[in-house]
């Protein structure tokens, strides 16, 4: 199957492999060390984590779309953002007649607000799979939507970013507004369970922080997989010449549209899971800011390669946890600062730094079986090859 | 009830059931037929009343100064550009104009593009699998599994340009030259109909010019091609019918030496160098 491909690539296997061995630290570490010993992980760091890795599902996402795509899109928080808001209506409607107001059906702002039904779009919610249901289908259709108007139109660069930054921005003043029963500008909060399981609870609280991991986890296969596979070629094609790539018969805007959709659902995950852990969702995750921020964690992670993201992802939040707590009105001049060096020294973002681990390439010998063939061989340093294309003579011979 | 009747006869193909990507029909005529096509850039006519037809099979050399109209003439066949008037015809089935690139690219016609444009960060290797005629559309690339014919496909592609010790290299460090045989590469992946070849030759040796002029004249009979190309000796070395463009419209066609003693094509174009 197309989807388990990349378990037998190298590079996937290690990722995995750093992810669950950390996931696996962090548990025992939380559970078998007594509060006060100098390694425990308090509940808090689990969430805390937890929280990065919301972040560094969400980064992998828009990495699909930049680093593969070339989208640039400054708008990935309103897909985050929008499977935060599913889960949001989700955890609401478990806190049930536990509210201030004690109102079986209703949340308490729409107590506040003197309504008297739960409006249309609030229905359904109760029930755990339905949300799951909303919390892929809100981001995706609309990245089928947007992306059906923007592929179509044939918008591209700069202009495309713009728009993006506009979606997320029409978004936000929308959800700020009362009217749209989405609790204004406090937004959803005082959840109380998931599942059944006490948000309070430190065992409910590592539950999220593993669910976490292995939605990162199954995130990274997908993206992998898509990019390891034709398709995620004739992506890179549209990323470097997207008339060209037309011309080969590629329909490019449905090649962009199927990759921005399965990326904004993979950001809508992230924002579900983001949502319990931190315990509110409110319009301020529609912030153009917060969309910009999570482009500058992808360059500095380092662009088209996944994992890169997710080191920028997790590296920036960690300085920014730390950096807030000491200088909270430094921070972005900090990750300005971070951004203009990185960008100037390290172009390739700190992926660049690490040894290389390209995947082997699809026939490297006509009797290879396909990917993941003689792992171990890099055409790029293979020095038969590297002596034949700067040899003069042998590229007379050879053409 | 006749049309019940009619498709109890299983032997035939429907008018309804034939999809519109059905292979070209050239029993009629041309495989490309243009006519009357006029273009206008912000008021400028780049394409003035064209009328053009290629027959099936047929090698045609397309010469003219700069600005003639040759890449736009591409431009039109290929669905980048449409024109103002006028009909393009791929065989007697397709109507050219009503289709979208990836369209026609997947009716059977390729092209090689001035400038050459090969996907730099790909390695030359996956470069010609992308051009290769396969589904192309999202799901099936998806999950496309490379087999051993495809390989051995690629492989022979590979051998006829020449670049089979740098399959595994990025496209991005090859040399023009070796670039035009990439894209001319890419095409022959495709197995288009029909060909369009704008100026091969560009950046190339002595050597690879006639390796190219082998290849280009091997493949007509099977596939139709249109090259357009400055360089005179090239032209010489394989054109059969060499059509003049000039100002967006046909100056002269004939033979190599026909075209090349027309007072007209003399005074607007040889005369101006050679
Ligand atoms: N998109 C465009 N917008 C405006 N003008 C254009 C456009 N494309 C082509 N032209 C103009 O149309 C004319 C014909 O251009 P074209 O590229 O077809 O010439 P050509 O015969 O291919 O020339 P060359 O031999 O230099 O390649 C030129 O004057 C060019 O400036
Ligand atoms: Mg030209």
């Amino acid at each position: 199957m197309w989807l388990t491909r990349p378990l037998s690539e190298r590079s996937t296997q290690l990722f995995l492999g750093i992810l669950f061995i950390a996931m696996l630290l962090v548990t025992v570490l939380h559970v078998a060390l007594p509060e006060g010993h100098a390694l425990h992980v308090s509940a808090y760091t689990v969430t805390l984590l937890g929280k990065y890795l919301c972040y560094a599902l969400l980064a992998v996402a828009v990495d699909l779309v930049w680093g593969y795509l070339g989208i640039l899109s400054l708008g990935h928080g309103a897909f985050f953002a929008l499977g935060g808001y599913a889960m949001g209506m989700y955890l609401m409607r478990q806190i049930g007649d536990r509210g201030v107001y004690g109102d079986p059906l209703l949340p308490d702002f729409m107590v506040f607000l003197n309504w008297d039904a739960l409006p249309w779009y609030w229905q359904g919610f109760d029930m755990a799979w339905f949300a799951v249901i909303m919390v892929l289908l809100a981001p995706g259709l609309l990245a089928l939507v947007f992306g059906f108007l923007a592929f179509r139109s044939r918008v591209t660069g700069v202009y495309l970013s713009i728009i993006t930054q506009a979606l997320t921005f029409a978004l936000m003043l929308a959800f700020f507004r009362n009217e749209m029963g989405f609790g204004g500008n406090n937004g959803l909060t005082d959840f109380k369970d998931i599942l059944g399981f006490n948000l309070r609870t430190d065992a409910t609280r590592l539950g999220l922080f593993l669910a976490t991991g292995v939605a990162l986890a199954v995130g990274y296969i997908v993206c992998r997989a898509i990019v390891a596979s034709k398709l995620g070629r004739v992506s890179i094609a549209c990323r470097d010449a997207e008339a060209r790539t037309r011309f080969l018969g590629y329909r490019v805007e449905r090649v962009q549209l199927f990759v921005f959709v399965v990326s904004a659902m993979l950001a809508g995950v992230a924002g579900a899971l983001y949502v319990p852990q931190v315990g509110i969702i409110n319009p301020s995750e529609f912030s153009p800011l917060f969309s910009i921020e999570i482009v500058v964690w992808v360059a500095l992670g380092g662009r088209a390669t996944l994992y890169g993201a997710v080191i920028g992802a997790v590296l920036v939040n960690y300085a920014k946890t730390v950096f807030t707590g000491i200088m909270p009105d430094a921070w972005l001049f900090a990750l300005g600062a971070l951004f203009v060096l990185v960008t100037v020294f390290l172009p390739k973002g700190i992926a660049g730094l690490l040894p290389s681990l390209r995947r082997p390439k699809v026939g490297d010998d006509p009797a290879a079986p396909g990917p993941g063939h003689d792992p171990g061989y890099d055409p790029d340093h293979d020095p038969d090859q590297a002596a034949d294309a700067q040899s003069p003579a042998n590229r007379e011979a050879t053409v | 009830m006749s049309f019940i009747s009619e498709l109890s006869h299983r032997d035939r193909v429907f008018d309804f059931l034939t999809p519109t990507l059905s292979p070209v029909d050239v029993r009629h005529g041309p495989i490309l037929y243009m006519d009357g096509v006029t273009v206008t850039f912000d008021g400028f006519r780049a394409i003035n009343d064209l009328s053009l037809t290629i027959d099936d099979g047929e090698l045609r050399c397309i010469i003219g100064p700069n600005g003639a109209g040759k890449t736009t003439m591409m431009d039109i066949i290929t669905g980048k550009t449409r024109p103002d008037t006028g009909s393009v015809w791929f065989g007697s089935r397709h109507n050219l104009l009503t289709k979208s690139e990836p369209d026609i690219a997947s009716l059977g016609i390729g092209r090689k593009f001035q400038k050459p444009t090969v996907f730099e960060a790909l390695s030359i290797f996956e470069n010609l699998e992308l051009a290769m005629s396969a589904d192309k559309r999202v799901f099936p690339s998806l999950t496309a599994r490379m087999t051993g014919e495809t390989i051995d496909r690629i492989e022979e592609v590979l051998t006829t340009v020449g670049l089979t010790r740098l399959r595994h290299r990025a496209a991005g460090i090859l040399s023009h030259g070796q670039k035009q045989w990439l894209e001319i590469g890419m095409l022959l992946m495709q197995k288009p109909r029909l060909l369009l070849v704008d100026e091969p030759v560009a950046g190339m040796t002595e050597q690879e010019m006639e390796r190219t002029a082998e290849l280009l004249t091997s493949l007509a009979g099977k596939q139709s091609v249109v090259v357009v190309e400055h360089d005179m000796g090239f032209v010489r070395s394989i054109a059969r019918t060499v059509t003049v463009l000039h100002q967006g419209s046909v100056l002269a066609e004939g033979t190599m030496d026909q075209v090349s003693n027309d007072p007209k094509v003399i005074e607007v174009y040889l005369g101006e160098g050679a």
